[in-house]
């Protein structure tokens, strides 16, 4: 005998991809009619491409969705639109100005107005609209102190509520999917995910990401220690001068809420080495929505936020 | 405030291939024992902690009027939690070494304990069991051993905790241990490991207390880098629960039109392009033709891959099957005998019950035709004559199946021979069942 050619134990990387794929699958089969939340956002662009990979040679067999604020970037925009068309797949938009001219709801005042938490009736509309039984969201446990305790399935009644208090034990990696007319799951293939495994696994894979995420020049102004895109949906105050910036974003949200990093990292290679540096969180970084208060996120959760 | 983290290195960028794999570790113990700190301790010096959550935890202590800072607090999730001082539900935290990558489940320990220890249980290589040095071993100690060992986690750390309240004092470990020790003679224990720890002052958690130059084990988180995991999967018996089939359809590429095949995640052995295989339940045997991947085809597929399957005979395989080897079958049976923990507050486990069953990708109807007896998780004494199993409860019972399961016990294997339990009204789970030898 030998010496044995592997110890058979696969990488993180590797463990993670294949669990985000038995997690697919798991909704391809049991439920009718899901969907995939796709922002064109770094964690979007994983999880699509880990649906690509569950379902290779076939197409995947659900549509995807955007919840557009009307305020995107429009380089992500352009990025949403070239990846549905190489895949095939359906897009469906729900759109927050429709909701607004709808009188679903009123847009926000004041300087930190966004449409950010508004796009929450706008992506329960839609899944109610659509009669979608199971939507994936992107959403990581390490994003949040909130989100770490929320299930890979997660169930949502017929508001679209998360009550923290009463989620379903998840054991093993058997998934309970069952659900009445009207409720639907939430679903986290990247639960287990950190930043830097979505990082390094859009290295791996070669995958390709929305510009704004290396560094470039930017008009930008400077707003509680973010530095915000100058843009003609956020009211400048007059000490908010624009100046000129070499940044790169780290996530991808609303223009309203999403802030810049200055960096001059240019590559995938150069992104990954300052996020393994990095001392500040993403969210805490680089998002408003999340610096409301000690609850923010927890609170719009329970509202039926992605 | 707590000093700058020890000197641990920060994750590499560049993971070493073949190396760094994932531990998944529960915790258990309740606040009392420090099960927070300790977390908050490793992700602190492992620097898994960023700036912005430290500063808040270091402004909520201070706002507190503790003279410390309270590291426990960056574990607290919900509002809740934090107003109560409680924590309420299975929390997952995440953090790495140039080494390994860790995912920990956090499960309260006293609250809701059993069906949040299960559930964290239930997918952890490793429990860490923490206990107070001045308490000793408590009741609830045991009781999480116990809880571990049901589940099958292949092997258990006691942490003593609190060391520099007993002023390092070996003879109290030692006694502590020697007490365990006795206790696990009486479980099924694969690997047992006794750390001393004070989370707190950072003791023996990333690195060697000088404190206690006696302990000549590894510090706790040497001993999570190094504990050899890739045995305790099953690389023997090859179980493949066909999850999905994929059929491309796409008229545009003729080469694909026919194309069939079996999606699933590997749950028990090694698969390969030309092994002779059994499908379940037609007990009918064909070849591998191969094993794809959205990356090509593989020569081998083993636990935990998702792969797809394609078969070299055209058999009429669905979700649900099993695919094994002729001459290694699991149980194909109708009657299982499992361990029961009730999760549910709302409805009881009854003899007579109507259950739902769901095991790897099979889902069926159940009745429970026995329930044999209550297991007290704290002195492990069989309470029969019992007619109900309520929340939290542990017990031995017969169920018998409108279709046979594909089943292993789980001693055997943790995939095909653990089962969630829904309730067919709510749809909510409301117990998991490890099934057992036959008897």
């Amino acid at each position: 005998m030998g010496h044995p050619r592997t110890d058979y134990l696969p990488t993180q990387l590797d463990v993670l991809e294949a669990e985000s794929i038995h997690i697919m699958r798991e909704v391809a089969a049991e439920f009718e009619r899901p969907v995939l939340l796709f922002s064109g956002g770094k964690d979007s662009i994983v999880m699509l491409a880990l649906a690509e990979r569950a379902f290779w040679p076939a197409r995947i067999p659900f549509p995807v969705m955007h919840v557009d604020t009307g305020h995107n970037f429009p380089e992500v925009l352009e990025f949403r639109d070239r990846r549905v068309a190489e895949l095939g797949v359906r897009l469906v938009v729900a759109s927050v100005q429709e909701s607004i001219d709808a009188g679903r709801v009123a847009e926000e005042t004041g300087r930190w107005a966004s449409r950010n938490r508004l796009q929450t009736v706008s992506l329960l509309d839609a899944i109610s609209d659509h009669r979608f039984d199971a939507v994936f969201g992107g959403a990581r446990r390490d994003e949040e102190k909130a989100r770490a305790k929320e299930r890979v399935f997660s169930f949502r009644d017929e508001f679209g509520q998360w009550d923290p208090k009463n989620q379903r034990p998840e054991l093993w990696n058997i998934y309970n999917t069952r659900i009445k007319m009207g409720e639907h799951i939430r679903v986290f293939p990247l639960s287990n995910w950190t930043e830097l495994d979505v990082w390094q696994y859009i290295a791996r894979e070669e995958l390709e990401i929305p510009s704004i995420y290396f560094a470039h020049p930017r008009s930008v102004f400077e707003r509680d220690g973010m530095l915000l895109a100058d843009n003609p949906f956020i009211p400048r105050a007059e000490d908010e001068p624009v100046f000129e910036a070499t940044v790169r974003y780290r996530t991808v949200g609303d223009m309203t809420c999403t802030g810049a990093v200055e960096s001059a990292a240019a590559t995938i290679k150069a992104v990954i080495t300052e996020i393994a540096a990095t001392r500040i969180t993403e969210r805490g970084q680089t998002r408003a929505d999340d610096r409301t208060s000690e609850a923010a996120m927890e609170d719009r959760k329970k509202e039926g936020y992605f | 405030m707590v000093g700058a983290p020890q000197d641990i290195p920060v994750t590499s960028p560049w993971p070493r291939d073949r190396h760094t794999g994932i531990l998944r570790l529960a915790t258990a113990g309740s606040v009392d024992d420090g099960k927070s700190t300790l977390i908050g301790r490793l992700l602190y010096d492992s620097k898994a902690i960023f700036e912005d959550q430290l500063s808040a935890v270091e402004r909520t202590s201070r706002a507190r009027g503790e003279d410390y800072t309270n590291l426990a607090l960056l574990t607290d999730g919900l509002r809740a939690e934090r107003e109560q001082g409680i924590t309420i539900d299975v929390a997952y935290r995440y953090f790495a070494t140039p080494r390994r990558k860790f995912i920990i489940a956090d499960t309260p320990g006293h609250i809701q304990y059993t069906r949040n220890m299960v559930t964290g249980a239930s997918t952890a290589d490793l429990a860490i069991i923490l206990v107070d040095a001045r308490n000793g071993l408590t009741e609830q100690s045991r009781r999480h051993a116990f809880l571990a060992t049901l589940l099958r986690v292949p092997h258990l750390v006691l942490a003593v905790n609190k060391m520099d309240l007993v002023g390092y004092d070996q003879a109290v470990f030692e006694e502590i241990a020697a007490e365990f020790t006795a206790f696990a003679a009486k479980l099924d224990i694969g690997d047992l490991a006794f750390v001393p720890i004070s989370a707190l002052h950072g003791d023996n958690v990333v690195q060697r207390s000088e404190n206690m130059a006696w302990h000549d084990g590894p510090a706790l988180l040497s001993h999570l880098e190094h504990v050899h995991i890739a045995s305790d999967r099953n690389l023997i018996d090859v179980r493949f629960p066909v999850q999905y089939v994929i059929r491309p359809h796409q008229a545009t590429d003729p080469e694909l039109h026919d194309y069939r095949g079996y999606a699933g995640q590997v749950a028990g052995g090694i698969l390969k392009p030309g092994d002779e295989v059994m499908h379940l339940p037609s007990g009918m045997t064909t070849k591998i033709s191969h094993i794809d991947t959205a990356r090509g085809a593989v020569d081998e597929a083993f636990p935990p891959m998702s792969v797809t399957l394609v078969l070299e005979d055209d058999l009429d395989v669905s979700r649900g099957d099993l695919i094994c080897r002729p001459h290694n079958q699991p149980m194909v049976t109708q009657d299982v005998e499992a361990m029961v923990c009730w999760m549910s507050d709302a409805v009881a486990l009854t003899p007579r019950g109507r259950i739902i069953v769901k095991q790897t990708t099979r889902t069926v109807k159940a009745l429970v035709r026995d329930l044999h007896y209550r297991l007290n998780v704290n002195t492990l004494h069989r309470e029969e004559d019992i007619d109900r199993l309520g929340l939290n409860e542990i017990g031995r019972v017969t169920l018998r199946l409108t279709q046979p399961l594909f089943c292993d016990p789980y001693s055997r294997n943790r995939q095909t021979g653990g089962l969630i339990l829904i309730d067919e009204a709510s749809g909510a789970t409301v117990g998991a069942a490890m099934i057992t030898e036959k008897h």
